[in-house]
């Protein structure tokens, strides 16, 4: 039986093999990524339910696990209301624009040392073009509810994804400089060795601005003047119900989840072990711990996925033209600088930059 | 190139920061608002005219649902103005509790509103917190009253009944372990003396919690101040009271200016703001959140050491106790009488007016000499503080709109009545 299959595969043209494994790969990151936004909202209400001293979920299945299921079934179920004077397909449409991209950034995502969907060399480049695009479906859902809360949200939010997609670019501009290379899987092979050769430490403040940005970027407290909900109620996604909403849902968490995968992969060293190095592990049984692996990167999301709920538990809520300020007069003027200083140091040959050849 | 055209948004009337029912008709140039215009009523119950029809005393209930946020302050404003008709004598240890009562009802406004004012500007957490110490005051209320919001519990002549001697306490149940029951119950041993005491000796840490969320926080000052500056002289002209006015630098706080009770007693101090915006608003009410401690702190000393009646002993306008009414023919005559009828009130029209946490909570009654008020008009502070909604928001963006309904304190069941 084995034999046979195995023989089939093998008869199978190569095109249809590679088309078969890319789209089993894709099936598992997609589920994966679903699976992760549905018990991020789970860890988000329970992170911020112990900090403001309440319990969060805890009645659905064990410990609430269940509560994301819960929460989806209920949405799955729900009517969606069309409002009649919208316009009914971008209406419908606006959606699945905002989290198609979501999802399909992850094409390029190096989970480990070698899987990945699709190893292109303008890894980054399309990460930036897939976040840019996320935002229309943020401005068509505003525009086609055709109500003024939802109107200025989409506002809103096109203004503030416009300033700190710069702000962005600018920090990975710097990212590139110091790896060399677009691709995902060269920028952290790039930072191999060790946590001294991440580029957290010498790219500092544009993991910062990168950071803050990405938080900006995905609509999140202190930055989700696009929703704000004491403002304008939901802002886009106002008149939104059931599975359409769920799906805005969807794509916003998943956007975390993308963020903080790409911080971890830009600055902190992608799947690397922080331990890598400690040669005095090597032949105890803590050895495994030096070697990079898929759970280093997800240890590091979830670091980052903490962070964003820290943020929302913690910070009031900035208004918009504040928000404005902080992207245009704050961070593009730091990653400006700091790309000159590191074009500098990297000019001398310091640091990283030692090995560079003439 | 068209010209570009201020448009129209309702903000409200049902809206998450509108705090009720507020119904603002805004006029905006892009983010920026031109005009604000509050259209109130939507919460109106008519309480004055409700209050004409029956005898006095059923209608303290009736002002405890006007700031449903700082209920026993309202019945004070009512029955003070009742008590100045009858001419009558309140105990000086009614006095004490009701000077208690109005500061834990003080504590109670000022953190529903520091909650609701955090929430709205987005700050989550402050909400959360703040209710867990509310959760306490509101076991105050119930020790004494019964009910947990609206209490009904000063009457005129005095307050329904003294203090009691043991708290509730929780349970053991399927959800409470007995670990965490005891842990609730600590502090629920003794009598509701204690249990007030152990509050007012853990209650400044909570401020500083808060202020720590806050006071300092860069997002947080970004969005109060310069926010909806209001001028000592044009605060007098709006007719604010309260933390408006004390936040414009103004003291006037009925307590010391007019003290009613013990107020003349009491040692404590007002603060003031300087500029006027919404952050010294922020800061004259977390520093009224401490005054009021310590006015607490001194009446539990003085309550402990002074026992005494707690209500007038007149069976013209007190009900007799139940035991008296069970074996005294008098005494189930006065019972009757006071329970179907009432009290008849002297003709004669007055106005008292106390220091309610939002400002100047005025009642003025006219009386025919019936059972039952000929005329009852509030004075609620809200109602000022809301007509200066336009002048305030004006030049500001949307966003500040929902500082300034904060900032406001404002209160449904008041303004419209």
């Amino acid at each position: 039986m084995m034999d046979f299959l195995l023989s089939s595969w093998d008869a199978l043209p190569p095109t249809v093999q590679y088309l078969t494994i890319t789209m089993f790969k894709i099936v598992i990151v997609t589920v994966g990524v679903i699976l992760t936004v549905a018990f991020s909202t789970y860890f988000e209400r329970k992170v911020i339910g112990s900090m403001q001293s309440r319990v969060g979920p805890n009645r659905v299945g064990p410990l609430g696990l269940g509560q994301p299921f819960a929460d989806v079934i209920k949405l799955l179920i729900k009517e969606i209301i069309v409002p009649s004077s919208s316009d009914k397909f971008l209406f419908v449409i606006a959606p699945l624009l905002s989290l198609i991209p979501a999802l399909a950034a992850w094409a390029v995502i190096p989970l480990n040392g070698s899987f990945v969907i699709a190893d292109i060399n303008a890894g980054l480049l399309y990460v930036l073009a897939l976040t840019s695009v996320g935002v229309y479906g943020v401005i068509l859902a505003g525009w086609a509810t055709n109500s003024k809360y939802a109107f200025l949200g989409a506002m809103r939010s096109a203004a503030q994804i416009v300033a700190y997609e710069i702000a962005m670019g600018f920090a990975l501009v710097g990212v590139l400089m110091a790896a060399g290379s677009l691709n995902l899987g060269e920028i952290v092979r790039a930072q191999e060795g060790g946590v001294s050769n991440w580029f957290l430490i010498w790219l500092f403040p544009l993991f910062l601005v990168y950071w803050i940005s990405g938080v900006a970027e995905t609509n999140r407290a202190p930055f989700d003047v696009a929703e704000g909900e004491s403002e304008i109620v939901a802002g886009f996604h106002v008149e939104y119900s059931g599975v359409a909403f769920a799906l805005f849902f969807l794509a916003e968490y998943a956007n975390m989840v993308l963020i903080s995968a790409l911080t971890a992969i830009f600055f902190l060293g992608g799947w690397a072990s922080p331990f890598e190095g400690w040669t005095f592990l090597e032949g105890t049984p803590l050895a495994f711990l030096m070697a990079g692996s898929f759970f280093w990167l997800a240890a590091k999301i979830c670091f980052f996925m903490y962070t964003f709920f820290w943020l929302r538990a913690t910070f009031p809520r900035y208004r918009y033209d504040q928000i404005m300020r902080l992207g245009w007069k704050v961070f593009i003027p730091v990653t400006i600088v700091w790309i000159v200083v590191e074009g500098v140091l990297a000019w001398l040959r310091v640091g990283p930059w030692a090995g560079l050849g003439s | 190139m068209a010209e570009i055209q201020s448009y129209t948004m309702n903000f409200g009337p049902q809206h998450p920061a509108a705090h009720g029912v507020l119904r603002l008709v805004l006029e905006m140039e892009g983010e920026v608002i031109q005009k604000a215009d509050p259209h109130i009523g939507l919460l109106h119950r008519a309480t004055e005219k409700l209050a004409e029809s029956k005898p006095f005393n059923q209608s303290i209930g009736y002002m405890d649902r006007l700031d449903y946020v700082s209920m026993m302050a309202n019945e004070h404003g009512y029955v003070l103005a009742i008590e100045k008709l009858l001419g009558v004598e309140v105990p000086i240890r009614a006095q004490y509790i009701r000077v208690m009562f109005d500061e834990i009802t003080r504590i109670l406004n000022h953190l529903m509103w520091l909650g609701a004012h955090g929430l709205d500007i987005g700050a989550m957490t402050m909400f959360l917190y703040c209710f867990r110490e509310r959760e306490d005051l509101m076991d105050c209320y119930e020790a004494v009253s019964g009910t947990r919001m609206h209490a009904t519990y000063y009457r005129p002549g005095g307050v329904y009944r003294d203090l009691p001697e043991s708290m509730p306490k929780y349970q053991e149940s399927k959800f409470r372990s007995k670990k965490e029951v005891d842990r609730l119950n600590e502090a629920r041993e003794g009598s509701l003396l204690d249990f007030i005491e152990a509050f007012t000796d853990k209650f400044p840490a909570c401020v500083d919690e808060y202020e720590t969320l806050l006071t300092d926080n860069r997002i947080w000052k970004q969005r109060t101040v310069n926010i909806a500056v209001v001028s000592p002289e044009r605060a007098m002209q709006l007719g604010f009271s309260g933390p408006m006015i004390r936040g414009s630098g103004i003291a006037w706080d009925l307590r010391k200016k007019q003290p009613y009770e013990v107020y003349d007693q009491m040692d404590f101090d007002i603060p003031i703001g300087v500029n006027g915006d919404c952050y010294d608003r922020y800061l004259v009410r977390v520093e009224e959140l401490r005054q009021s401690n310590r006015i607490i702190k001194q009446c539990i000393e003085w309550l402990r050491a002074n026992p005494g009646p707690v209500i007038a002993d007149d069976h013209k306008l007190v009900p007799p106790s139940r035991v008296e009414m069970k074996d005294d023919m008098e005494s189930l005559i006065h019972h009757f009488k006071l329970f179907t009828e009432g009290y008849s009130v002297p003709v004669g029209e007055a106005y008292a007016a106390v220091e309610h946490p939002k400002g100047e909570f005025g009642v003025y009654i006219v009386s025919d000499g019936a059972n039952k008020p000929y005329r009852v008009k509030i004075r609620a502070p809200g109602f000022a503080h809301l007509s200066a909604m336009s002048e305030m928001v004006e030049g500001h963006m949307l966003a500040d709109v929902v500082a300034v309904i904060g900032t406001q304190d404002i209160v449904f069941g008041e303004v419209d009545r």
